[in-house]
């Protein structure tokens, strides 16, 4: 097909706003709120200007948008900093960067601490031993995590909060320190730009505002990147209305990832993605069923599948099945599903009826309502679901089921960018000078973003944010003198970013109606496709997360093409732009996932995904990273093993 | 659906300087019908019913149909968001089951949080040490 350019020719252009920075954050979750918190002091002090850009408004953007009902890491005195570390490397199978992991797990308390001190409610054990909610600690007395206050675990890293202003919380932290004159919302950066006399060196972003006809053109000396993980690449269980319900936040486009790899930066474990087993479609939260409440489930006739597997998983994956991390745990309940002993259920009841023998009926009604607020503060679908289906779950048990794959860096998966680590932890060859820097120079990340470091979850990744907006501000110092300049003409750019409108203008009225045309695709039909490619050949649910090198080969053929149908996205609104460039970053984020998983000979992470070819996993050829590297001129990808290094015992 | 607009209720929140449920939603659905004055959810598969718009809501004009995937008719949840807690009464399908839950969600005032009061300085020698600016980080 002919290529299309935007002529201005059928849509008018955009008012241009540049807008001349220092540090640079994309993105307003938890990780770049961390960022704004943590740099905006250390620039204070360097006399440096720090400004944030985010698709959404910053109080409910990001994973944390509608609450949480407990934060997932936390250290704390009775934990050391090396047993986090050693937990996350089992739960993702022996590959991670331990000097990251190590460096967010001697950081991520002082986040949890700002937490509470900003306003989170935190539940705490009073001196019997009881359980309150955060504000009755705080009538009672009850003293701070910070001042010895004893949090209530519902795992060995895991409390429990009362959540749903988490983020309103971190939000108005962030906003605060850094005054709304340094804070653009609804603004969508789509691009990265690096400088003209080293392509290796990122020096801004551009994107457009999703509620006027304006482009955001940012000048920066660093950038960090904090734009989640990617959801809806894979067709999810639900695919009408209710595909909405994903698990992780629908509006996570997998931005962080494509526009690093569109500039050239290193990618690790893309091959890793996360399979939630939730709460069948309302993908509430287990967490809490599975640990605080002490449930049990089973497969239809009872059995429990976890004991029931035990001796299987570890003649499947020697080595891996004693302590099983949530993959393997995944990989139990997916072996009754497939050999027809589904559904799994959750026995709430059961296990609230063993709570009743001990508790008295206060307690207990407090405790209904903790169940309660487990699916309120975070899925509240969940709970809906339940009043729906009249279920009460001291009376009914409830379905759990493994949902669509997602890839993300910060929770029970480690897809993401490869980065420098602390120069203190992080062997010679992972420290390339700045804790955090991605392999092209001044562009940061954390949060989703950092790969081969997962298990940060909310805490973590806010924790994260501040050390590379910390480190960030070291970069600037160290190089205020750069002089920086686009390497691409910004206004060729811009005509690129709104080219799907040029297209659906010039087109529209070729057909009666413009849904259907020949002459380019709308967001909605490329999602769709990219979602069934994903799906039927990339271990999707369809497949029962198998797939082998021929289908992923025919995979990535169809994806190759919709790659290059991608030049002829159409818009009719700045919605659909929005779309149209969210789909894109989709795209080169599933295309990454589908190379690693070709790459990696082995089924690293069984309940995960399978490579019915290599069904074992094996440890004296893949016990490594695998990386990438994107050169979007040619439209190659290099691809090769890191070796993996244990630095803690 | 899956949030939905009442249209007796809703009032274009036209004495407000913006639309509430438009600036809210993390996912840029809700809109403002400038002629009707009235807002709708202009891409309901893509609605994650986080709720924000419906706790939003100036004139509780806001509820969710969920999902008609997997949600059969009849129930209802329904949040009254305060400055420091949250009320949620929920209806079930069978008419006669109803829960009332209040949750707090936050302990201090709303806007009145001060980042760096009480707090230290940066001190840019330890710029490139671990630790944050207020403290540093633990050895293990």
């Amino acid at each position: 097909m002919e290529k299309e350019v935007c002529t201005w020719s059928f849509c008018e252009k955009p008012a241009v706003e540049t807008i001349e920075t220092d540090f640079l954050i994309v993105g307003g979750g938890m990780a770049a709120c961390g960022a704004a918190v943590e740099s905006k002091r250390w620039a204070d002090a360097a006399g440096l200007k720090v400004t944030l850009v985010d698709k959404a408004a910053m109080d409910r953007s990001g994973a944390v948008a509608m609450g949480l009902s407990a934060i997932n890491t936390y250290v704390g005195p009775e934990n050391t900093v090396d047993d986090y570390v050693r937990y996350v490397r089992q739960d993702l199978m022996g590959i991670i960067r331990e000097d990251l992991v190590k460096d967010v797990g001697r950081h991520v308390d002082d986040s949890v601490h700002l937490f509470e001190e900003w306003g989170l409610p935190i539940w705490k054990k009073d001196k019997e031993g009881h359980t309150v909610d955060g504000q009755t600690a705080i009538d009672e007395g009850l003293p701070a995590l910070k001042d010895g206050g004893q949090c209530c675990r519902s795992g060995r890293w895991q409390m429990m909060i009362n959540g749903e202003s988490y983020k309103v919380v971190v939000a108005e932290a962030a906003k605060n320190a850094l005054g709304m004159d340094n804070i653009y919302e609804r603004v969508f950066i789509v691009k990265l730009m690096v400088d003209k006399n080293d392509n290796n060196r990122v020096c801004g972003a551009v994107g457009f505002s999703v509620r006027d006809r304006k482009v955001y053109v940012f000048k920066a000396k660093a950038v960090l990147i904090a734009c989640g993980g990617v959801v809806n690449v894979f067709r999810p269980r639900s695919v009408a209305e209710g595909q909405g319900r994903a698990w992780y936040p629908v509006w996570n486009a997998g931005s962080t990832y494509a526009m690093a790899a569109e500039i050239g930066a290193e990618m690790t474990m893309m091959e890793n993605r996360f399979v939630p087993a939730r709460f069948k479609d309302g993908y509430g939260p287990v967490g809490a069923w599975f640990l605080f409440f002490k449930a049990q489930a089973t497969n239809a006739a009872g059995e429990e599948y976890m004991s029931k597997n035990q001796e299987r998983l570890r003649q499947e994956y020697p080595g891996y099945a004693d302590a099983p991390g949530t993959c393997l745990r995944n990989h139990a309940m997916m072996i009754e599903m497939r050999e027809g002993r589904g559904p799994i259920y959750m026995h709430t009841d059961v296990a609230m009826a063993e709570l009743a023998k001990v508790l008295s009926k206060k307690e207990l009604k407090h405790l209904e309502a903790e169940a309660w607020e487990d699916f309120l503060d975070m899925s509240i679908s969940q709970a809906s679901l339940w009043a729906a289906t009249n279920t009460e779950p001291d009376k009914k048990k409830s379905e759990i089921m493994p949902s669509e794959p997602y890839l993300l860096g910060s929770h029970a998966g480690c897809a993401g960018l490869w980065v420098s680590g602390p120069a203190d932890l992080a062997p010679p060859e992972w420290n390339w000078g700045y804790n955090r820097m991605t392999t092209i120079t001044g562009l940061f990340t954390a949060g989703d973003g950092t790969g081969a470091s997962g298990h940060k979850f909310s805490s973590g990744s806010h924790a994260e944010g501040r050390i590379a907006g910390k480190s960030a501000i070291a970069f600037i110092i160290d190089h205020k003198d750069d002089k920086l300049e686009f390497a691409r003409d910004v206004d060729e750019v811009i005509a690129e970013i709104y080219l799907p409108f040029e297209i659906y203008e010039k087109y529209k009225n070729y057909t009666t109606d413009p849904a259907v045309n020949p002459n380019y695709i709308k967001p909605r039909h490329l999602q769709a496709r990219l979602q069934k490619i994903m799906d039927e050949y990339c271990a999707g649910v369809t497949s029962q997360y198998f797939t082998n090198e021929t289908s992923l080969k025919t995979g990535l053929e169809n994806l190759t093409m919709l790659k290059e149908d991608a030049a002829r996205m159409a818009a009719e609104d700045l919605h659909e732009l929005m779309r149209c460039w969210e789909n894109y970053h989709r795209i080169l984020a599933g295309e990454a996932h589908l190379r690693h998983i070709l790459f990696r000979q082995e089924t690293r992470y069984p309940g995960y995904y399978y490579r019915a070819d290599y069904i074992k996993i094996d440890d004296d050829n893949w016990k490594c990273f695998v990386n990438s590297k994107y050169n979007p001129a040619t439209n190659e990808w290099e691809i090769k093993k890191v070796p993996y290094k244990q630095l803690v015992s | 659906m899956p949030s939905f607009v009442i249209v007796e209720k809703c009032d274009g929140c036209k004495a407000l300087d913006r639309t509430a449920c438009q600036y809210i939603c993390p996912n840029d659905l809700m809109v403002l019908d400038q002629e009707k004055m009235k807002a709708w959810n202009q891409e309901p598969d893509q609605c994650w019913e986080c709720f924000n718009c419906v706790k939003i809501c100036p004139q509780q004009a806001i509820e969710i149909r969920h999902y008609s995937d997997f949600t059969p008719l009849g129930s209802s949840t329904i949040p009254l968001r305060g400055t420091d807690s949250i009320m949620w009464t929920i209806k079930f399908r069978d008419g006669k089951t109803m829960k009332r839950f209040k949750f707090p969600i936050r302990t201090t005032a709303e806007g009145s949080i001060d980042v760096y009061k009480g707090k230290p300085e940066a001190d840019l020698s330890k710029i490139k040490e671990p630790g944050f600016f207020n403290n540093p980080a633990r050895a293990n």
